[in-house]
């Protein structure tokens, strides 16, 4: 699946994608596929307050339970809570229908601290 | 497999190997101080002769004496069939299975044992044990903190004082706020855990029946808690659930229990056992393991250990607990005894306590110099106020034959004339009444 070059990416393997006032997160290809089958997802309560880089989700899979951290600061406007239901979309669809959640209020210095799809794939390809 | 220690020519062998001519010098890094003295055992001692030690040592202990301790751990009859059971090898010898699936039956009990908590509790899930009622509490503490992520934790003043040492004690180092609440007229004070109750509060851990022995249909706590989005832990004493409202029926978040009662001696206290039950919304943030029920690829029924993800062999440090050693033994004892006694001998059980101790309260209610606490219902256990110490009273019962329940004073400051008496199945009419009499005299004597 390639990478989309509409959003930026952390280095703990969350994507980023401004909408409007909002930045919406989800996890890589990459991270999806690592993990394996994803049978649960803990998501944030909404109007939590988040840091970057704070762990705030939690994704189990059939190997191993992984913390979700805030790519940028701000609170949690939304959570996609159809993937409580459906943990396997995070797996089909990760750049899709499995986005996990929306922060509102953060900083756009945050998001230019991210780094593009082509650092992402150089990054996830190093880690290998 | 036996065990055959190295000969002194083998040790020489391998020292010789390492280059030096001593085991000492193998610890020379370690200064002089520091290393454990020569020990000064005395000479071995034959069979006979160590039985004999042992046993007189076993001798000096007051078990004969007619037991009316409770405080949270009771004098119940086990039937033997629990020892046989517990007693097997295929169980005995290979409590902790380390390749879980291979051992089915283990894994079998261990969820018919936690079936039989759920039942019991009315929750929807159950964990294969903690180690006791104690730890139960301080697990679902951290449970409750960890699932609303607020600081602050009520308790109330009826929660078992054992139990509430274990608490402080184990988050001594945390960052938790603890508000305790005493009790009023024997009972939850509703005003004042209502007031503590705020933004901050976790969650309100409740006991029923509490310390004194007190019944107590906390449900209005639990309305009251959830509006606000406050969990309810309940530690609840097993044998009582048979007639008593379980945590599920009031509402609880989270049960637990000392579950000792069920199928296991008092043995100076341990091993326990520690019960703790959930609802299905919690049960990723419990602690401990968890055996579920599944089919094979061949649709044949199969026991395994499920959500291991919440463990710390695979989460590490994020771990639900890091205690992951059960007391799967134990827990082996309290599925055998409640298979045995089944739904209605497990009532059958209650009401022999309950009304023991009901009869029991109305010949020490007809003494004289002993008043009995009586503002609220209680199960199988109530506090009596005597004209003098209750520790003194104690030991004078002993030399009676009587232990014969537990002085007050020891763990609330101001009632030291107070003492809980707890009266289980196996108490009989006899032995109550000769239990009235002998404190009757007791207390004769001193006036």
């Amino acid at each position: 699946m390639p990478t989309p070059s509409d959003r930026k990416y952390a280095k703990t393997h969350e994507w980023v994608k401004i909408d409007g006032t909002t930045a919406v997160v989800g996890i890589s290809d990459h991270a999806q596929s690592s993990l394996g089958d994803i049978t649960f997802i803990e998501l944030p309560a909404v109007g939590k307050k988040v840091t970057k880089g704070q762990s705030c989700s939690v994704i189990e899979s059939v190997k191993a339970a992984s913390d979700i951290y805030a790519p940028v600061s701000g609170e949690i406007s939304e959570v996609n809570s159809e993937l409580t239901q459906k943990p396997e979309t995070i797996n089909k669809e990760p750049y899709g229908a499995a986005w996990l959640f929306k922060i509102k209020g953060y900083n756009d210095s945050d998001i230019s601290d991210l780094m593009d799809s082509a650092a992402y794939d150089a990054f996830a390809e190093s880690e290998k | 497999m036996s065990y055959v220690s190295n000969t002194p020519a083998q040790q020489r062998e391998m020292l010789a190997a390492c280059g030096i001519t001593s085991v000492d010098s193998l610890f020379a890094d370690i200064p002089e101080a520091l290393r454990a003295p020569k020990s000064k055992l005395p000479r071995g001692k034959s069979e006979l002769e160590v039985t004999s030690l042992l046993s007189g040592l076993a001798s000096r202990n007051f078990s004969h004496l007619i037991n009316f301790i409770g405080g949270g751990f009771y004098d119940h009859f086990i039937p033997a069939v629990v020892d046989a059971m517990a007693g097997r090898s295929e169980f005995y010898t290979s409590y902790t299975p380390y390749q879980p699936e291979l051992s089915q039956g283990t894994l079998q009990a261990m969820y018919e044992y936690q079936s039989h908590i759920c039942r019991l509790t009315s929750m929807d899930v159950a964990n294969a044990s903690l180690y006791d009622g104690g730890t139960a509490l301080y697990e679902a503490c951290q449970m409750a903190i960890r699932a609303t992520e607020r600081p602050k934790i009520i308790v109330d003043g009826g929660v078992n004082p054992i139990y509430r040492k274990m608490l402080y004690c184990y988050t001594a180092n945390l960052s938790i706020d603890f508000h305790e609440v005493p009790v009023s007229h024997g009972q939850s004070d509703r005003t004042k855990v209502f007031d503590a109750l705020d933004r901050n509060t976790a969650a309100v851990i409740l006991q029923n029946p509490n310390f004194f022995g007190v019944i107590d249909d906390q449900s209005d706590i639990v309305q009251r808690c959830h509006s606000l989005g406050i969990l309810v832990i309940q530690s609840v004493y097993p044998i009582a659930m048979a007639l008593l409202k379980s945590p599920g029926e009031i509402g609880a978040d989270i049960a637990t229990g000392e579950g000792q009662s069920l199928g296991l001696p008092l043995s100076f206290g341990g091993p326990y056992l520690g019960f703790m039950a959930t609802t299905k919304n919690l049960v990723r943030k419990m602690p401990g393991r968890l055996v579920g029920r599944t089919v094979d690829g061949k649709g044949r029924q199969g026991f395994v250990l499920t959500l291991q993800a919440r463990e710390q062999h695979i989460r590490r440090e994020k771990a639900t607990s890091n205690i992951c050693t059960n007391e799967a033994l134990c827990a082996l004892r309290a599925h055998t005894y409640l298979s045995l006694l089944g739904k209605q001998g497990l009532k059958d059980v209650a009401r022999l306590c309950l009304n023991k101790a009901h009869y029991a309260k109305e010949r020490l209610k007809a003494l004289p110099d002993v008043k009995v606490m009586e503002s609220s219902p209680t199960f199988n256990e109530f506090t009596v106020r005597l004209p003098i110490d209750a520790a003194e009273v104690a030991g004078r019962m002993i030399e009676h034959g009587f232990a014969p329940g537990f002085p007050l004073g020891r763990y609330y400051p101001g009632m030291d004339d107070y003492l809980l008496v707890a009266v289980t199945e196996k108490r009989t009419k006899y032995e109550i009444g000769a239990f009235a009499e002998a404190l009757e005299y007791v207390l004769g004597r001193n006036g």
